[in-house]
């Protein structure tokens, strides 16, 4: 069975220089999407990936990076919306690339799907109540 | 069928009478009728929950030992500038004021994190909040400076006063040039990439009462999750545009200027907003009651987004430079589907003003009505209508001579 699943790496100073990626395309026959990678003032190294191949090589590769040092976490959980803040306007939907917002037809409420979210940011200044945040 | 405002109260404090929100009133006239169904229904409630640049507080502050005059001086709530140009312990803050060191547009688009609308808020949420003023000093008020945390629980009044709110319709904002652009009406995507809007269409306070019958000066309203009033025609009130044959405007026209007592309102109703590129303003819940005093009255309530055009208007030069250029006219009920056509292209569309708030508004003022909390009141004098001749004039600019 295939998965794809994005998430957000993190890693330690000491890893930074090393080709862990490569590993995963190697070594587990894993495809891989960056959509976002940076280094930190302190040298954490941030990677947000989308993963995709075999189930039981993702959990393979999972173990891997886990071994290796790196912080893993689904990239929904650094997605989120302040549902306090939100009032529903409306105002990110036509902002998102990805479709991540939609109205649901009956209350117009407006609807988010984090798995669809690749943490562009584009959302968040284009909310007027401020609801959308980004955790990196 | 007449019915009297005097009337529709004593059912109201029997609790008897029949309320229904603008959305659910479609239905029953529907069902039933205009005719049978302005028989049964005494008040229609609306709502509206928006971006309303022109909304503002004051307060009095009540004086201090010694005794410090603001009018003339300078004054910053949370580092956000208020207006001193009143007596000695009075400000006036508008939602759109910006501290003075906040960066603007100097880096393109601004984000526009904090001010005039994020103090209101933070006072109606009951926050503490930084004053400081600088003053010249006179006889009587002989301070200077004043620094000090201040709560809306202490102040003497704290008053909402919006010149220009509840807007009778309004633009479609889309963008013909090939770069995006940052408005008012949001982030507008180039080669007329998204159209964004702002109403409640069938739920608006003005578009249930198109010309103003019962709506006027005096006119008890929701405001900010508590009760203020009508207390003018807002800035710009425009009643004399082009109509439908039901009497909607086809663009903007009619507004109003509200006033209420903050402290009794709450954050849910009156929120901070930024606008990137743009600039920071308040979020602003109005319902209005409409008293169905005869089947005119219920005909005008059970519009529907179906009956309401908006003019489709390019953001990037027919507004900025003034040009009256209407790509398209457009209804609520098209713009809701969430794409429209304009110049033969399929445009997605987004809401500025939130419908779901909209509709919690007019069911909590029906809920206000129908428990006897909320009594509504007759207008001492009806806003200036259609057959008025009031219009608003754009700038006439004279050079001065030196």
């Amino acid at each position: 069975m295939t998965v794809s699943k994005r998430i957000v790496l993190r890693f330690p100073r000491r890893l930074v220089e090393r080709p862990i990626v490569y590993r995963l395309v190697k070594d587990y026959d894993l495809e891989f999407n960056i959509l976002k990678a940076s280094i930190t003032p302190e040298e954490e190294g941030l990677l947000v990936l989308e993963l995709k191949g075999d189930q039981k090589e993702y959990d393979k590769g999972i173990k891997f990076l886990i071994k290796a040092g790196v912080k893993i976490q689904s990239l929904s959980q650094d997605v989120t919306r302040n549902e306090e803040r939100c009032t529903s306007c409306g105002a990110c939907i036509t902002v998102c690339p990805t479709g991540a917002f939609s109205l649901d037809p009956k209350t117009r409420e407006v609807l988010f799907d984090n798995e669809k979210c690749i943490a562009c940011g584009l959302c968040i200044p284009a909310c007027p109540p401020r609801a959308m945040e980004v955790h990196f | 069928m007449a019915r009297t405002i005097a009337e529709i109260n004593e059912k109201i404090k029997a609790g008897k009478a029949v309320v229904f929100t603008a959305e659910e009133v479609i239905a029953v006239a529907r069902e039933k009728g205009v005719k049978k169904a302005a028989q049964e229904v005494d008040v229609v409630t609306t709502g509206t929950f928006g971006i309303m640049c022109s909304s503002g507080a004051y307060f009095n502050i009540g004086h201090s030992t010694p005794r410090l005059k603001l009018g003339g001086g300078r004054a910053y709530l949370n580092d956000v500038p208020a207006y001193t140009g009143l007596g000695a312990a009075d400000l006036f803050m508008g939602a759109n004021a910006l501290p003075d060191d906040d960066p603007r547009n100097r880096i393109h688009p601004g984000e526009f994190n904090y001010g005039g609308g994020h103090v209101i808020e933070e006072l109606v949420a009951g926050k503490d909040v930084r004053l400081a003023a600088t003053a010249y000093g006179t006889d009587c008020y002989p301070r200077k400076r004043l620094e000090t945390l201040i709560n809306i629980k202490d102040l003497n009044e704290a008053v909402l006063f919006n010149v220009r709110n509840a807007y009778q319709n309004y633009n479609v904002a889309v963008n013909l040039s090939d770069k995006t652009i940052y408005t008012y009406m949001g982030v507008l995507k180039p080669h007329l990439g998204n159209a964004n809007y702002s109403s409640a269409g069938q739920l608006s306070p003005l578009f249930n009462d198109p010309y103003y019958r019962t709506i006027g000066i005096g006119t008890k309203i929701f405001l900010g999750g508590g009760i203020g009033f009508v207390a003018w025609q807002g800035t710009q009130h425009n009643p004399g545009v082009p109509r439908t044959e039901k009497g909607i405007p086809k663009e903007g026209a009619g507004t109003l200027a509200v006033i209420g007592d903050l402290k009794q309102m709450s954050p849910r109703w009156l929120m901070g907003s930024s606008v990137l590129g743009y600039g920071c303003s308040l979020t602003v819940g109005v319902g209005v009651p409409i008293p169905i005093l005869s089947e005119e009255m219920l005909e005008y309530t059970a519009v529907t987004d179906a009956d309401i055009y908006a003019p489709v208007i390019d953001y990037s030069d027919a507004f900025p430079n003034n040009k009256p250029d209407i790509l398209a006219e457009v209804t609520y009920a098209e713009l809701k589907s969430g794409r429209i056509k304009v110049k033969g292209k399929d445009v997605p569309t987004a809401s500025r003003s939130s419908y779901p708030r909209a509709v919690e508004i007019a069911t909590t003022l029906k809920e206000w009505i129908r428990t006897g909390k909320f009594l509504l009141t007759e207008s001492v004098q009806p806003l200036p209508g259609a057959e008025s001749g009031a219009v608003i004039k754009p700038l006439n600019e004279r050079p001065i001579e030196y």
